[in-house]
C-alpha cells in the first residue's frame, strides 16, 4: 500500500522512531512571535540551554502591534512590554526579528510564504493555531504550545505521535464569486468544529488544482476552526510558479532539484486515508456565521436558524446561546443583519489578493453612512503592493481606513477592537464570544461580501448591488 | 527539571469539582512574559471573595499537596496553571480525575498528579480537614500515597515514572538524542531555507 502526502512528510521528517515512545520530529522551519515565545525563552535561560539553530528560527512582531502610529511607543503596556521581550529575547539568543516599521514585518503566517521561507515538503511549525497556513505549500504545518516552543527552540525537533489522515476532495469549479472562504466555511459548517480533530488533512480535487496560492492559504488557514491537526495540498505549478523568485526560494541548480523533488510530493494513488470528507464546489454559495463558533454557518441567502431545528440537545443550547450573544432573532434573512464595522485583513484574508478582490468591490462606490471599515494588510510587502496598485486610493475614496500591517481586529489584543454590542462583518478566522474585542460580535466572510457589505451596510455580495 | 523520589509534605483540602483552569490561573495572569512568579495568581478569585478559602487559612500555610474533587484542571489548555500550583509551593496534587491536557501539562514540568479512587480521596480530604498538620507521602519508588493509618497505591505508566525519577523534561529527554539529530542534519537538502542573518 502506499503512502499519503502527510505521511511521507513525516516519514522525510523522522530523527528517531521507537515502539512505545513518541517519534521525533526534525522541524525545519520555525516561526515565532511576541504572545506565545517569551516563557519559552524564559525557560531556556532557567535550565542555561541554548537556541540550537537560530537560522532556522525566525521571529515577528504581530499580535499586539497597532496598525496606525507604529513609530510611537505602543500604549498598552502588556502589549509593550510583549514587544519589548521578543526584541531582547531575539538580541540574547541570536534570533532574526522583522520588528515594526521594518519591510518584512507582518502578520507570521503571512510573511512566510511571502520571504518564499515556506516550501514544499517541510515541516513548519509556529506556537500559533493557524499555522496550518503554510501546509497550502505541500508542507507539514502546525501550530504548538509555549513548551513545545521551548523544545524547538533547544533541540530543533519535536516528539509527536503521528496523526492519522484525512482526506477533504472538492471536486467541481467554484461558481463566480464564490471564494475560497466559501469553501472552508460551508465545509466547517457540514462536518463541524470537531470534525477534524487529531487529523492530519489533505485537501484534494480539482477545487484546489484550480485554486490560487492565496485561495489555498485560506482554505488551510482555518483547517484549525474544525480542529484538524494540519492541512495540506499537494505542491504543483502554481506552487512553484509562487515561489520561484522569492527572497528565499532556492535557485539555479538547488530550484530544479528542489522542484524535481518537489513533484514527488503527492499522496499515492493506492494509499488509504484514515477518513475522507467529500464535497461539491457547485453546490457552494456565498457563507458567512451567524453563531459564535466557525461552524455556525449559513449561506448569504439563508436566514439565522431556529435552535430549535437543530438534532442534539448540546447543538440546541449552544445554538441559543450563540444567538442570545449575537442579538439575534432565528428565522432573519442573513441579508437583513445590519453591521457597524467592516474588517478586511488577517493570515485567513490580508493578502494581496484579497485586498484586490475587495478593492474591485469598492471602486467607485462608498462605504455606507455609520459604518467604520479597516482594510488592514497582512504585511509590510502587502501594503507596499496595495500601494503600488492604488488600491490604497480605491479604499480611501470609498471612505475605509487603510492601515499598517499585522493582526489587528482578528483580535482583541491590539487597539483595533470592537466595543460591547458592536457587529463585524469580518474576514478572519475566529468569531468567539469576545474575539474582536469584549462584547463584540463578528459574522466570518469573504473579503467579496466584507466589501459588499461595507457598501450597504447590512451582510450581501457584490451580487446585491 | 528536579527529579522526584518520594515527597513528605502537609496538605490542603480543595473540596471542589471540575476546577477549570481558568480558576486555577485566571486569564489576566497570562499577559505576563516570565515562567515564574505566578503564585500570586493562583485561585486568585476564591482567595479574593471568600476570607475563609483554604488557602487563605494560616493553618494550611506551607502545604505542598493539594487534594482536589474530580475533574481537576478542565477548560483551556493553559500550562500556566501548573506554573502556579508549581510557583506557589504545590509538587503534588491528587484527585479521582484529572483533565487530560492539565495532566500531560503537569506532569511534563515535574508536578506529580496523582489519581486515587474517589472514596480515597474523600477520606483523604476528612482527615486533612480535621487535622491540618497530618503528613502525607508521595512515594513515586512504590508508587504509593500513604498518611497515617492509609496506604494506597496509585498507577503511574512506567515510562513517566521513570522521567520523573530522572528528573529528564522533554527537552533533556530529547537532547540524549543529539547524536541522532545531528546525522540528521547531515542529510538535509541543501535548498532548504536558513532565516535573514540577525
Ligand atoms: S491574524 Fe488572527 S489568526 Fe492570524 S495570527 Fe494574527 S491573531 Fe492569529
Amino acid at each position: 500500500m502506499g503512502s499519503t502526502l502527510a505521511e511521507k512528510l513525516w516519514e522525510r521528517h523522522l530523527v528517531r522512531s521507537a515502539p512505545g515512545e513518541p517519534d521525533l520530529i526534525y522541524i525545519d522551519m520555525h516561526l515565532i512571535h511576541e504572545v506565545t515565545s517569551p516563557q519559552a525563552f524564559d525557560g531556556l535561560r532557567l535550565a542555561g540551554r541554548r537556541v540550537r539553530r537560530p537560522e532556522l528560527t525566525l521571529a515577528t512582531e504581530d499580535h499586539n502591534v497597532p496598525t496606525t502610529d507604529i513609530f510611537a511607543p505602543i500604549a498598552d503596556p502588556v502589549s509593550r512590554i510583549q514587544v519589548e521581550t521578543l526584541r531582547s529575547n531575539c538580541a540574547e539568543f541570536g534570533v532574526a526579528l522583522y520588528s515594526m516599521g521594518h519591510s518584512e514585518q507582518g502578520i507570521v503566517h503571512v510573511i512566510g510564504p511571502q520571504l518564499g521561507i515556506t516550501q514544499p515538503g517541510m515541516t513548519l511549525v509556529c506556537g500559533d493555531s493557524h499555522t496550518s497556513t503554510h501546509g497550502a505549500f505541500g508542507a507539514l504545518a502546525f501550530g504548538i504550545g509555549t513548551s513545545q516552543v521551548e523544545h524547538v527552540l533547544a533541540t530543533q525537533t519535536l516528539p509527536l505521535e503521528r496523526p492519522r489522515t484525512m482526506a477533504v476532495t472538492v471536486e467541481g469549479e467554484l461558481q463566480p464569486g464564490v471564494t475560497p472562504k466559501d469553501l472552508i466555511l460551508a465545509l466547517i459548517a457540514q462536518v463541524g468544529t470537531g470534525g477534524g480533530q487529531g487529523y492530519m488533512v489533505e485537501y484534494r480535487g480539482a477545487a484546489f488544482r484550480q485554486m490560487s496560492m492565496e485561495g489555498r492559504m485560506t482554505v488551510c488557514n482555518m483547517s484549525i476552526e474544525w480542529g484538524a491537526r494540519a492541512g495540506l495540498i499537494a505542491p504543483d505549478q502554481t506552487t512553484f510558479d509562487y515561489l520561484r523568485g522569492r527572497p528565499h526560494a532556492p535557485t539555479g541548480a538547488d530550484w530544479d532539484a528542489a522542484v524535481q523533488d518537489w513533484t514527488g510530493l503527492v499522496t499515492d494513488p493506492d494509499a488509504e486515508f484514515d477518513a475522507e470528507v467529500t464535497l461539491d464546489a457547485a453546490d457552494i454559495s456565498p457563507f458567512v456565521t451567524w453563531g459564535t463558533n466557525p461552524g455556525q454557518g449559513v449561506p448569504l441567502s439563508g436566514r439565522v436558524p431556529d435552535p430549535a431545528e437543530f438534532a442534539t440537545e448540546s447543538e440546541r443550547v449552544s445554538a441559543e446561546k450563540a444567538l442570545s450573544y449575537m442579538g439575534l432573532t432565528a428565522g432573519t434573512p442573513v441579508r437583513d443583519i445590519k453591521v457597524d464595522t467592516v474588517f478586511v485583513g488577517s493570515c485567513t484574508n490580508g493578502r494581496i489578493e484579497d485586498l484586490r478582490a475587495t478593492a474591485d468591490v469598492l471602486r467607485g462606490r462608498k462605504v455606507a453612512d455609520g459604518v467604520r471599515m479597516l482594510v488592514v494588510p497582512g504585511s509590510m510587502r502587502v501594503r507596499e503592493q496595495a500601494e503600488r496598485e492604488g488600491l490604497d486610493v480605491v479604499f480611501t475614496e470609498a471612505g475605509a481606513q487603510w492601515r499598517q500591517a499585522g493582526c489587528s481586529m482578528c483580535l482583541g489584543m491590539n487597539p483595533d477592537q470592537l466595543a460591547a454590542g458592536e457587529r463585524s462583518a469580518s474576514t478572519s478566522n475566529r468569531n468567539f464570544e469576545g474575539r474582536q474585542g469584549k462584547g463584540g460580535r463578528t459574522h466570518l466572510v469573504s473579503p467579496l461580501v466584507a466589501a459588499a457589505t461595507a457598501i450597504t451596510g447590512h451582510l450581501a455580495s457584490p451580487a446585491d448591488l | 527539571m528536579d527529579k522526584f523520589t518520594v515527597h513528605t509534605g502537609r496538605a490542603v483540602p480543595l473540596r471542589r469539582s471540575n476546577v477549570d483552569t481558568d480558576q486555577i490561573i485566571p486569564a489576566v495572569y497570562l499577559k505576563r512574559v516570565t515562567r515564574t512568579g505566578f503564585a500570586d495568581g493562583l485561585f486568585q478569585a476564591w482567595r479574593a471573595s471568600e476570607a475563609d478559602f483554604v488557602l487563605n487559612q494560616q493553618r494550611y500555610a506551607g502545604a505542598s499537596v493539594l487534594v482536589a474533587g474530580p475533574d481537576f484542571g478542565t477548560g483551556s489548555s493553559r500550562e500556566h496553571a501548573v506554573w502556579a500550583l508549581w510557583d506557589y509551593g504545590f509538587r503534588v496534587v491528587i484527585s479521582s480525575r484529572f483533565a487530560d491536557i492539565f495532566r500531560g501539562n503537569s506532569l511534563k514540568a515535574g508536578l506529580l498528579t496523582v489519581v486515587l479512587p474517589e472514596k480515597t480521596v474523600q477520606r483523604l480530604l476528612d482527615d486533612i480537614s480535621d487535622d491540618p498538620r497530618i503528613e502525607v507521602t508521595i512515594d513515586l519508588l512504590e508508587r504509593q500515597v500513604r498518611w497515617p493509618g492509609e496506604v494506597h497505591g496509585f498507577e503511574l505508566d512506567d515510562y513517566t515514572r521513570w522521567r520523573l525519577l530522572e528528573g529528564l523534561d522533554d527537552i533533556a529527554l530529547t537532547l540524549r538524542d543529539t547524536a541522532a539529530i545531528d546525522s540528521y542534519e547531515q542529510a538535509r537538502p541543501s535548498w532548504l531555507p536558513v532565516a535573514p542573518s540577525r
